[in-house]
Parts: C-alpha cells; sequence; structure tokens
C-alpha cells in the first residue's frame, strides 16, 4: 500500500502553508524549509515578512551583484527591502513577536508533540556545541506558530509525538503542523488531521504516529 | 564637547584585561569588525564579552577566542559552520559560554540601558534555558525571570555619527547597537562617517549622544562595508 502513498513535495507542503496566510498578515518564516513559504504567497495579496534581525518588509534574494552586507535575514542570507519597508533594532524586532504584535511565524522542527510542545534548536547530543538564536523567541513569539516538516525522519520515525525526547525550545506553543503526510492541528481535544494526501488513509497515519488522532469535523 | 577619537587605536587605550565588552553585529551586519581587530592589537585579555555570535572563521570575535583573550561569551549562537576556534575552547572547558535566547539577549541588554531591575519573559519558560530560574504564572501565562546585562565597554558600528555621539545607522547593520549603546559605562562608536554636528537630521538620530562616549570614523572597505 505505501508505494501508492503520494508524499507532498517541500514546495507543496510550502504551498500549503502560504495558502492559509490571510491577505494583510504580518509574518515571520523561520529559517530553512518555511523560507520556501514566501516564494508560494499568492500574487495580489500583501504579507508582510518580519525578520528579526531587524527588517520589517523583506523582499527577495537581490540580483547577483547588488548585495549588501547590511541587508541579511535571521539565516545570513542576502535580501531585499520593499517598498513600505522599516529597519529597527533588535528589543523592538523581539518585541514585535513577544509583544503579540507579530500574526504567523513559521518554524521548521525536530519533534512536535500532541501537545504543541516544540523541539527545535538542540538535538540532545551531549557534545553538540549548543546554539539557540531566535528560536525560543520565534516559538511564543506570533499568534499563531505553524511548524513545517517532514512527518518522518530519514530514518522512518515520527516526529509528531506524544511527548518530546529532545530539548525543549516552547512548551504547548505550536497550533498547526504541516508535513508531507498531512496537516494537524493541535487542538484542547487531542490532534486533528487533515488533508492526508493521496493513498494514505486514518489509520494508516494514526499508526505512523502511534497515538491516537482526531478526524476533522 | 568633542567625542571624537583620531583613531582606535587611542579609542581602546584604556581598556584592562578581564573587562566585559558588548560587540555587536548579527552575522556579518554590523560587526565593527576594525574596532575587534584594534582590540587584538591592543591585547587586553581574559575578556567576557557579550554579543549575538561568537565570530566565523579567523575574523572578528573568533580572533580575539584564537588567541585566548575571551574567558567567557554571553551569546545566542555561537555555532558557525567554521567557528573552530570556539569549538575547541568551548569542548575543553577554557572557555565559558553563557546561552542566551536571542530576544532575551536584547531585552536583558535593553533592561540594563533603561533601568530595568529584572523583568518576567515567557521566552524559554519550560526549556534548559530556564533551568534554576524564579518563574511566575501572571494573567494564565508562564514567566520567567531575567536579570539585566550591562558591561565595562559596548563596541558598535554606526553609519554616520557626529562629534555629540548621536548616530545614525544603515539597513539591517543597526541590530543591537542602539540597546548596546544605552548598556555600557563607555560605548564606542566606529562610524563609516563622522558628519558635522547639525548635519544628522534631529528627527532620524537613533542613537542620542547621551548614550556615547566616543566616535571613531572607519572607512567603509568594500567587503567590510
Amino acid at each position: 500500500m505505501s508505494d501508492t502513498i503520494q508524499l507532498l513535495t517541500r514546495q507543496q507542503v510550502a504551498a500549503r502553508v502560504a495558502a492559509d496566510i490571510p491577505d494583510g498578515s504580518y509574518a515571520n518564516l523561520g529559517i530553512g524549509a518555511p523560507t520556501d513559504v514566501a516564494d508560494c504567497l499568492p500574487a495580489g495579496v500583501t504579507i508582510i515578512l518580519h525578520t528579526e534581525n531587524g527588517l520589517l518588509g523583506m523582499g527577495p534574494k537581490p540580483p547577483a551583484g547588488e548585495e549588501d552586507i547590511d541587508l541579511m535575514n535571521a539565516g545570513k542570507q542576502y535580501v531585499t527591502a520593499l517598498p513600505g519597508a522599516s529597519y529597527f533594532h533588535h528589543a523592538d524586532s523581539f518585541a514585535m513577536m513577544r509583544g503579540g504584535h507579530l500574526d504567523y511565524c513559521v518554524l521548521g522542527a525536530y519533534q512536535v508533540s500532541a501537545t504543541g510542545d516544540l523541539a527545535n534548536w538542540h538535538t540532545g547530543a551531549k557534545d553538540a556545541i549548543p546554539a539557540v538564536g531566535g528560536a525560543m523567541d520565534l516559538a511564543i513569539g506570533a499568534k499563531s506558530v505553524f511548524v513545517m516538516m517532514d512527518l518522518l525522519t530519514k530514518k522512518g520515525v515520527c516526529k509528531l509525538v506524544q511527548r518530546c525526547s529532545s530539548p525543549l525550545t516552547g512548551v504547548g506553543c505550536v497550533k498547526r503542523v504541516y508535513t508531507d503526510h498531512a496537516t494537524f492541528d493541535i487542538t484542547p481535544a487531542g490532534v486533528v488531521a487533515y488533508d492526508l494526501v493521496p493513498g494514505l488513509t486514518f489509520e494508516a497515519l494514526e499508526t505512523l504516529c502511534g497515538f491516537p488522532l482526531l478526524r476533522k469535523s | 564637547m568633542n567625542k571624537i577619537c583620531p583613531s582606535l587605536e587611542e579609542a581602546l587605550a584604556d581598556i584592562p584585561d578581564g573587562a566585559s565588552i558588548m560587540i555587536g553585529g548579527f552575522g556579518d551586519a554590523g560587526v565593527p569588525f576594525q574596532m575587534i581587530d584594534a582590540l587584538v592589537a591592543q591585547g587586553a585579555k581574559d575578556l567576557t564579552i557579550i554579543s549575538n555570535n561568537a565570530g566565523t572563521g579567523e575574523e572578528g570575535i573568533a580572533a580575539l577566542i584564537k588567541r585566548d583573550r575571551v574567558k567567557k561569551i554571553v551569546c545566542s549562537f555561537p555555532r558557525q559552520a567554521n567557528s573552530k576556534a570556539f569549538d575547541e575552547r568551548y569542548l575543553s572547558g577554557k572557555l565559558v559560554l553563557d546561552l542566551v535566547p536571542q530576544g532575551n539577549l536584547a531585552e536583558r541588554i535593553r533592561a540594563a540601558g533603561v533601568g530595568i531591575g529584572a523583568f518576567f519573559t515567557p521566552t524559554a519558560y519550560g526549556t534548559l534555558l530556564a533551568d534554576g530560574k524564579e518563574t511566575r504564572e501572571i494573567d494564565g501565562r508562564n514567566y520567567v525571570l531575567e536579570y539585566p546585562i550591562s558591561a565595562d565597554y559596548a563596541f558598535i558600528k554606526a553609519h554616520r555619527g557626529d562629534a555629540l555621539g548621536n548616530l545614525v545607522y544603515r539597513k539591517t547593520a543597526r541590530n543591537f547597537g542602539p540597546v548596546m549603546a544605552t548598556a555600557a559605562k563607555c560605548t564606542i562608536a566606529q562610524v563609516s562617517e563622522v558628519v558635522a554636528v547639525g548635519d544628522l537630521d534631529p528627527e532620524t538620530v537613533v542613537t542620542p549622544g547621551i548614550f556615547v562616549k566616543r566616535v571613531v570614523e572607519v572607512k567603509a572597505d568594500g567587503a567590510r562595508a
């Protein structure tokens, strides 16, 4: 049966995320896969992108030769500033998140728990050099925190879990998880699974996750 | 009043061993590279460095670490693809790391600069980085008590400055500059251009001169803007 499942590509997952961010929103797209969401935002809508190093109104990467060392995103990649953009210092930038002004934040993850705990900063390996950056601030830093990730690790272990085994980035902070298999809402009643890819049954998805899921009513 | 120093050497002459120094910048944007090079030449050691990153390759803060001038670093993201100098010293225990989430780092520095004794923040609640810290539930949300971070010196990079210490920044190179400028006993600004007093529009000054003790002009040198 598994060979008939058509998993979503990263671009397709990004497109699902983009479709759920309404016109007029302020959003922060985390480092890695979430940056693909920017390329999927529909034409004609105004979604203002925040990058925590100090820019609202972030645009795409500049043409070759026009890079400016003073104009980067949080992933330290060169970007542009769109008309109407603004620059600000770090305390103001994180106030936009912590203060509840940012509407959406899209992050990658090692694990997400059934209660919305997020693990995405530290693998837990003893000799790892720790680095947190803005991960913990982003985890609590938007009205809605979305995660975008593959459902399974390369070894086939499910990353949506009852309880995270990796060190936490935030507690109960994730609202929705977009994966290559399905989309999951974290609700007080439990994890609601929907938009399953063709060929994937609800029961098979539940088996992959290893804990009971709820159907969307 | 004239805060202009003719050289980085003069601006950094009084920095003693054991000093705590904030260094602005995020990635390469806003890092006062030339001022850090001058600190390497000046020779102060046993330093505590407060910065977002710990330098990459052999540049910036990595140059200080490589020469074993740093005893402690307070930062959010020390790990880089080529942060060998940091990695070796951290893993062998020669260099103490105080890892602080980026927004908490900015806010703790801001708190020092504005005279706030401590504050409750939701960031890091329930994580390893809040271990042992006081927590409190306020209106149904959990918070962690965090204390200010101040320093003896702040090294920041700005775009233009004048003899009164007024500064304007350029794009995302602003990052930690304005908050660090407020939180150190002696803030030293490296600016790409010194302008005459009165040339900066008071409406657009980002860091008012009261927060800045010394200003040194370092012309942009291309790669380092």
